[in-house]
């Protein structure tokens, strides 16, 4: 390839006038022209790869020869153009394509895609003296200078990909509505048509699966392809639509390169390519007005001028043109043209960060209309085009506009030495907030992780033995000691059940999620299975009840000190959401705190009516809590809501309740022993292995969530309808209930669970089997009523078991007889009354129950009970 | 011999030479690499190599080679820099090809527009000097170097002489001192408060840049150079929060200073590239070289320990070295035991679990878990600064120890945690970000009855997280970030600590001194330093032993945990075996044992039921210990 000295063929490249086919006026471009660019002030610099930009003919010139056609009624006239309101560039009036449509919308100029805007073409066949002469004839070689992109055919091969790409299999949401049998973005041409937002979103891998060589090209070269893929799509769009009228042309924005990067790995190969990265913005900077293009006029006969910005600096001509007096411009900042411009400063999502470090931070320079987009603490996809940039200490060349500055500085002596670090930034392209929909409505592709092939197979081959549910179960925490059934309970928890949206007929989000408590005596590693959870979800938060307000755990509203702004500011509950809220120590926490979970366990989102705040944001998590009875010591004669002393109304909350207890016997002592001692001094290898597990597990989990969504078959919703039923006909021979509607949305979750365990897209009777077995040895453990030793639902969901209920209600009878056989007293002494009652009795009466009785008595408006007198009413 | 030292007075000469004969193939990298590992690999050749650490910052010549022994405090954005770059000589026209790695400004007239510029990839490291590396060690490791620094002819002798003078109390060598960090005042009561110094010794420093300098120690009152390493190998291997001795040229380029202008806000409308920067982050990335030098790392060195007395490298020497201690440790052990006694008033069984403890390891995690620390409760300790003297024996004996006095405006006040300043994008240390195997010594006798503000609780769960799961939650502010450490935590109090503890030990005084003080000191002076040293080595070296438990010993403990549970199950839970489990690799490993004895194990249990019988007594004392 010619050196870049030896390239006369500076063929001025802005996107107007790019379509330079060989016949185009840009490569012969007037040596008058080109001379200007050398003499100008940076002129010695001898191996500029482009001539500066110097097309500084008058644009009303252009204007008036240009303009002719009908359509320029509705343009802004060139009046406009000059107005200080007026963001949009002069390049538009340059208009090189012949159709009135394309003409007729004036081109926005494309800061996102920087420096080269103008990149001078060569023809790879000839040398660059010779390339004048033979353009026409080796028309199809010539190819952008320093790239293999040949503008005509890159063009061609986009417009074929616009007209003919068709992908059937297409599940993206913002396809919705499109008939998928179409080709794709002709439909989404259609729709620019009709809303008029000039913008083409281009998947990158639609572009790669149907040209592998022009997704190269795109990936390699995004500043000379897209300005092409631009002009390819307006000529499209406007051949199809020539009545449209946009506000100004058609601008691609492919997103989705393949070439997606971690932060961490982007290097320096990657400069001036297209790249996607992930990440979270922690910084936007206020809007930076940057110079498109400067207005000159001069101070002798008020000839003005203008300037395109080109790689940020401005030629600012020294001898106007019309008086030939030297150095008698001077910029008139009101009448230049500005485009928007925001620094964001994007952190490594901490979810692809190796352990021990710190995240990485990148600056990304927002242009135009994505000013605004996002803000601070979203998570993003950015596609955009990594540059560099000298870091100057001296070196103002670098940087934009400092016209005044720049000239002087290069004669300095000092500059000659430089740092020699750049600064990278990337100018963005596209942004695609990951987690946007997560506050509204659902999403499937929040967790998008991608998994090898490779790593599917094995997941599936995994999931394919028969005991898969075991062999994760017992992956779960191997360093704490059995505990089975509460591991699988955990387990199904992570992968939790199938989310049904009934929102359409009115019946708003079922909740999938499983909540499950854990109680138990201390020290029976309750913590450490939190600990364990927690770090093994990716959106996962720990609290403990006794650190945390409500505040710390919904959201709180907060002034940013810059901005004044308010800003909502969200706490474990919604962080967490799609993940697991790990709360430790849950008895602990403060009554008001606890009442914000009642909204979150069971309606899923979280209501806040703060500082003029109004919203409901999404809190689709599942709780993972861990309470300590009441006395430091589990006391089995009493019922779970007596031991941890929580409301029942949040217990019934909790598909399933474990009692962590210490079993004594011994053969479970020396299987405890024989593990902690191997946990002390396993061998490294061993550890290797299990580490490996976590890892298995995680994406096992992850894909699970991801791809799979089972629901009941037949057979499934009899068992379950049987189950349920069982449940209720236990109870329903000693008057008590069993089983409340709630237990078994549970029960359906599990199963679903269950399935998503492994991997089936339907759930079956074995599914629900396990669900049954689970759900019942949770009820065992917890609901069991220790005066009658039988299950019992409503200790959980009315705190109180039926028996004890039943008792209440007879000593409230026994008392009202024996209030009725005293005939007409109307006022009693309390101590009297109480001590008759106990006479009567013949099972103990605690003063507690006797006073519960009165209260009953009361509420029957039977009597009242004031001070230590008891009146009949 | 001069000319063997050319590879430490000037690297960059090497480098250059080996750049030159590469022809741009680019193996010279690792050949450069290669060299410098093979000439510190020499005997005693690292040194001669001198230290930042304790020569002074302008005893050194620039672009030499300069050892520092450091944490890595803060890890920044990876860079893109010239890594081959064409120069144009003005005169003649002919370019020559330069190498500007390991360098920060490039040579003059560089031709910005050549096709041979190579761009690669660094990253800057934040370093600090190993925070609270005891004196001992400072002093010891500042004796040790053989390097001879010849004072740069800009320098003025007598101000040095007032440093030494200044430093004379807290046996600190580090002349260069720098403003004390930014953190607001803090009364924890330290001695070794510093006092603030006037800038006499910063002549090439703008005194207005660096009085709003913070060097970001994680531990108030620190001081030595904070240094900005530039990494160019190996960037994955480099963990936060590592503790290394990086071998790299020195570079204190004033170029890298011009930052000190007034940045005034209409020139940063003008310019925005330079907004992308504010003015916080540029102080915190470039403050200036004469504050904080940049060193171009050619060699680093991960430090197992930060034992001078030890030798560094696991080599054969080391190995030897171990060898033929191990013969002695049984001995030493026995005297140490003696010492710690009398300092715990004459309290055998606390100063046996205190050694314990001093010699206490995570050595591996299992999921969560952490496995080998041993935070021990001293309770019952006497008020009036007995603690405080408790503090400085410890200090003493290991290499790295902070004394954290829990008073309750210290706990409302002080950063334990360290938080990401996003304005000035970096990490603002705290006093948790410690290095490995650093003693930390919570002194709860200092706290009194009062509101523990937010800031105070998270303090407070921030200890509590570090005792049981030996991790540190870094503050991200959107998000959290959990860096595991490995501290050895020792908790000072009246009664039971607030915070959970692996192992409790109520202090019982068998002598009851009446000047404390007086007492204790005596107890220090009357040992000797070559006492003191063995006792130092020791304590590093038990730690670093292997152990391993055999087939035949695991039966038997297993045999004995189910013969405890047998009579009364409640006596002995799971945790209690954890703990007993712990107690035995340590009593073991304490011993010089590189396995454990049956003998070891029954030792184990009687202490531990000697240390719990004491424990009840105490709660029956108390009566309402809960």
């Amino acid at each position: 390839m010619s050196s870049p000295t030896s390239t006369p063929v500076g063929s001025k490249r802005s996107r107007d006038d790019i379509p330079v086919t060989p016949s185009s006026d840009g490569l012969a471009s007037p040596p008058s022209q080109r001379r200007r660019g050398q003499d100008s002030s940076n002129g010695d610099l001898p191996a500029m790869p482009t001539s500066p930009a110097t097309d500084i003919a008058s644009p009303a010139v252009h204007d008036t020869s240009l303009f002719s056609s009908p359509r320029r009624s509705v343009l802004p006239s060139e009046v406009d153009m000059s107005s200080p309101l007026m963001y949009g560039t002069p390049s538009s009036r340059v208009e090189g394509t012949p159709r009135s449509g394309v003409r007729g919308t004036p081109v926005r100029q494309r800061p996102d895609l920087g420096s080269a805007r103008k990149a001078p073409q060569v023809d790879l066949h000839t040398d660059a003296d010779g390339a004048v002469a033979s353009e026409q004839a080796a028309g199809q070689k010539l190819v952008i200078w320093g790239t293999d992109v040949n503008v005509g055919t890159c063009k061609e091969k986009f417009q074929r990909f616009l007209q003919r790409f068709i992908d059937p299999t297409s599940n993206e949401d913002e396809n919705a509505g499109l008939d998928l049998n179409e080709p794709l973005y002709m439909q989404k041409l259609e729709e620019i048509s009709v809303i008029g937002e000039p913008v083409l979103n281009v998947n990158c891998s639609h572009v790669q699966s149907f040209d592998a060589d022009l997704y190269r090209q795109l990936i390699s070269y995004p500043q000379e392809v897209i300005p092409t893929f631009d002009m390819a799509v307006n000529e499209l769009f406007f051949e199809r639509f020539p009545d449209s009228i946009l506000e100004h042309q058609i601008q691609v924005r492919p997103y989705n390169a393949l070439k997606t990067r971690n932060m961490r790995s982007l290097n320096p190969e990657d400069i001036d390519q297209m790249i996607t990265i992930s990440g979270m913005v922690i910084r936007t900077s206020q809007l930076i007005p940057e110079m498109q293009e400067a207005f000159f006029q001069c101070q002798v006969c008020a000839f003005s001028t203008r300037v395109e910005v080109d790689r940020g600096r401005i030629a600012e001509p020294a001898v106007c043109r019309n008086c030939n007096t030297t150095h008698s411009l001077a910029l008139i900042h009101n009448r230049s043209a500005f485009s928007d411009k925001q620094m964001i400063k994007v952190q490594e999502s901490p979810d692809d960060m190796p352990a021990g470090q710190t995240p990485h931070t990148t600056i990304v320079y927002a242009h135009n209309d994505l000013v605004d987009k996002v803000q601070p603490g979203d998570r993003i996809n950015i596609t955009g085009e990594l540059k560099k940039k000298r870091r100057g200490a001296y070196f103002i060349d670098s940087t934009a506009d400092c016209i005044y500055r720049a000239v002087p500085m290069r004669e300095n002596p000092r500059q000659s030495t430089v740092k020699s670090v750049y600064k990278t930034h990337i100018d963005v392209i596209h942004f695609r907030k990951t987690d946007e929909k997560r506050l509204h409505g659902l999403d499937e592709d929040s967790d998008q992780k991608l998994f090898t092939e490779e790593r599917v197979q094995t997941l599936k081959e995994l999931a394919a033995k028969p005991d898969v549910y075991e062999r994760l179960s017992s992956a779960l925490a191997p360093s704490i000691y059995e505990q089975e059934d509460i591991k699988k309970g955990i387990l199904l928890q992570l992968f939790g059940g199938t989310r049904k949206d009934f929102s359409q007929t009115g019946r708003g989000n079922f909740r999938a999620e499983v909540n499950i408590l854990l109680c138990g005596d201390p020290g029976t590693s309750k913590s450490q299975l939190l600990q364990y959870v927690f770090n093994l979800v990716p959106r996962g938060q720990y609290t403990s009840g006794k650190g945390s307000s409500a505040v710390g755990l919904t959201a709180y509203v907060m002034k940013d000190p810059e901005t004044k702004q308010l800003v909502l500011q969200t706490g474990a509950l919604v962080l967490s959401d799609n993940g697991i809220c790990c709360i430790d120590e849950f008895d602990k926490m403060s009554d008001s705190t606890r009442s914000v979970l009642h909204e979150v366990m069971e309606q899923q989102t979280l209501s806040i009516a703060k500082a003029g705040i109004i919203c409901q944001l999404n809190a689709r998590t599942s709780v993972l809590a861990a309470a300590n009875p009441v006395e430091s010591q589990w006391n089995p004669k009493k019922t779970t809501i007596e031991n941890i002393q929580l409301p029942h109304t949040l217990l019934s909350r909790f598909d399933l309740i474990f009692l962590m207890l210490d079993p004594q016997d011994e053969a479970y002592d020396r299987r405890l022993a024989h593990h902690l001692v191997a946990l002390y001094y396993q061998s490294e290898e061993q550890i290797e292995e299990e580490f490996l597990d976590m890892a298995v597990l995680k994406d096992y989990i992850a894909y699970a969530r991801t791809y799979i969504n089972p629901r009941l078959n037949e057979e499934a919703s009899q068992a379950l309808i049987e189950a349920y039923v069982d449940m209720r006909k236990i109870g329903s021979g000693r008057g008590m209930v069993s089983a409340y509607p709630r237990q078994l949305e549970s029960l359906i979750r599990l199963a679903e669970a269950h399935a998503k365990v492994r991997f089936s897209d339907k759930v079956e009777t074995v599914d629900v089997e396990e669900a049954k077995r689970l759900h019942r040895e949770a009820l065992k453990q917890s609901a069991t009523d220790p005066r009658t030793g039988f299950v019992d639902i409503s200790i959980l969901t009315t705190g109180m078991s039926a028996t004890a209920r039943k008792r209440k209600e007879e000593v409230a009878q026994a008392l009202k007889k024996m209030i009725q056989s005293r005939g007409k007293t109307p006022a009693m002494k309390y101590q009297q009354l109480f001590d008759d009652l106990r006479g009567q009795s013949e099972a103990a009466i605690t003063k507690d129950m006797f006073e519960e009785a009165l209260r009953a008595l009361a509420d029957e408006d039977y009597l009242t009970v004031t001070g230590k007198t008891v009146r009949l009413l | 011999m001069p000319s063997s030292h050319d590879w430490i007075n000037k690297p960059l000469g090497v480098v250059e030479a080996m750049f030159a004969q590469s022809n741009s193939n680019p193996e010279w990298e690792a050949k450069v690499l290669e060299y410098f590992k093979g000439q510190l690999r020499e005997k005693e050749s690292h040194s001669w190599v001198p230290s930042l650490n304790d020569v002074p910052l302008h005893y050194l010549k620039p672009n030499s080679l300069v050892k520092f022994r450091c944490l890595v405090q803060d890890m920044f954005d990876p860079e893109f820099y010239m890594g081959v770059y064409e120069t144009v000589d003005p005169s003649t026209k002919a370019n020559v090809l330069r190498c500007g790695k390991y360098k920060d400004v490039t040579e003059c007239g560089v031709d910005l527009n050549s096709r041979n510029t190579v761009t690669a990839e660094r990253q800057t490291f934040y370093c600090v000097p190993i925070p609270g590396e005891s004196p001992w060690a400072k002093e010891s490791y500042g004796c040790s170097s053989q390097a001879r620094v010849v004072p740069s002819t800009s320098y003025v002798p007598s101000r040095q002489k007032r440093s030494y003078e200044e430093d004379d109390d807290d046996m600190d060598t580090q002349p260069q001192k720098q403003r004390e960090p930014h953190t607001e005042p803090h009364g924890n009561g330290d001695s070794k408060r510093q006092e603030t110094e006037a800038p006499s010794s910063q002549t090439t420093a703008p005194s207005d840049c660096s009085s709003h300098l913070d060097l970001n120690f994680p531990l108030p009152g620190e001081r030595g150079p904070a240094c900005l390493v530039k990494v160019y190998e190996g960037l994955d291997s480099f963990k936060l929060n590592d503790t290394l001795e990086i071998y790299g040229i020195l570079s204190v380029n004033p170029v890298l200073t011009v930052l000190g202008e007034e940045k005034d806000p209409s020139l940063l409308l003008l310019n925005p590239t330079e907004s992308m920067e504010t003015p916080e982050e540029q102080r915190a990335h470039d403050p200036p070289a004469s504050l904080v030098p940049r060193l171009h790392m050619l060699y680093a060195r991960p430090l197992q320990h930060n034992n001078p007395l030890l030798p560094s490298a696991p080599t054969e020497d080391q190995s030897a070295f171990v060898s033929s201690f191990l013969v002695e440790m049984a001995s030493v052990r026995a005297e140490l035991l003696a010492y710690l006694t009398h300092v715990l008033l004459g309290d055998g069984l606390a100063a046996e679990y205190l050694l314990l403890h001093l010699i206490s390891n995570v050595y591996t995690r299992r999921d969560v878990l952490p496995l080998g620390k041993f935070t021990l409760n001293l309770s019952g300790c006497p008020l009036n600064s007995y603690t405080e003297r408790l503090y400085q024996i410890v200090q003493q004996l290991v290499p790295c120890s902070y004394r954290l006095s829990m008073s309750l405006h210290t706990m409302n006040s002080m950063r334990l945690v360290p938080k990401k300043d996003y304005v000035a994008n970096r990490l603002v240390s705290g006093a948790l970000q410690l290095a490995r195997n650093t003693s930390l010594f919570l002194d709860e006798t200092q706290l009194e009855q009062g509101q523990l503000d937010s800031s105070g609780v998270r303090n407070i769960t921030a200890l509590g997280n570090l005792i049981s799961w030996q991790k540190v939650d870094y503050d991200f502010s959107y998000h959290q970030m959990e860096f595991p450490c490995n501290i050895n935590v020792l908790v000072t109090s009246e009664g039971r600590s607030l915070l959970p503890s692996d192992c409790q030990v109520p202090l019982q005084p068998q002598v009851t001194p009446p000047n404390m003080e007086e007492y204790l000191t005596t107890i220090h002076m009357a040992q000797f330093t070559s006492q003191i040293n063995k006792f130092r080595v020791y304590l590093s070296l038990a730690r670093t032993l292997d152990y391993s438990i055999s087939d035949e010993v695991t039966k038997a403990v297993e045999d004995d945990f189910v013969d405890m549970r047998k009579d009364d199950p409640q006596s002995v839970t799971a945790e209690d075996l954890h703990r007993m489990l712990v107690v035995a690799r340590l009593l073991s490993l304490s011993l010089g044992q590189t396995t454990l004895s049956r003998d070891g194990w029954m030792r184990a249990k009687h202490i531990d039921m000697l240390r719990r019988s004491r424990t009840e007594q105490q709660k029956s004392l108390n009566g309402n210990e809960p």
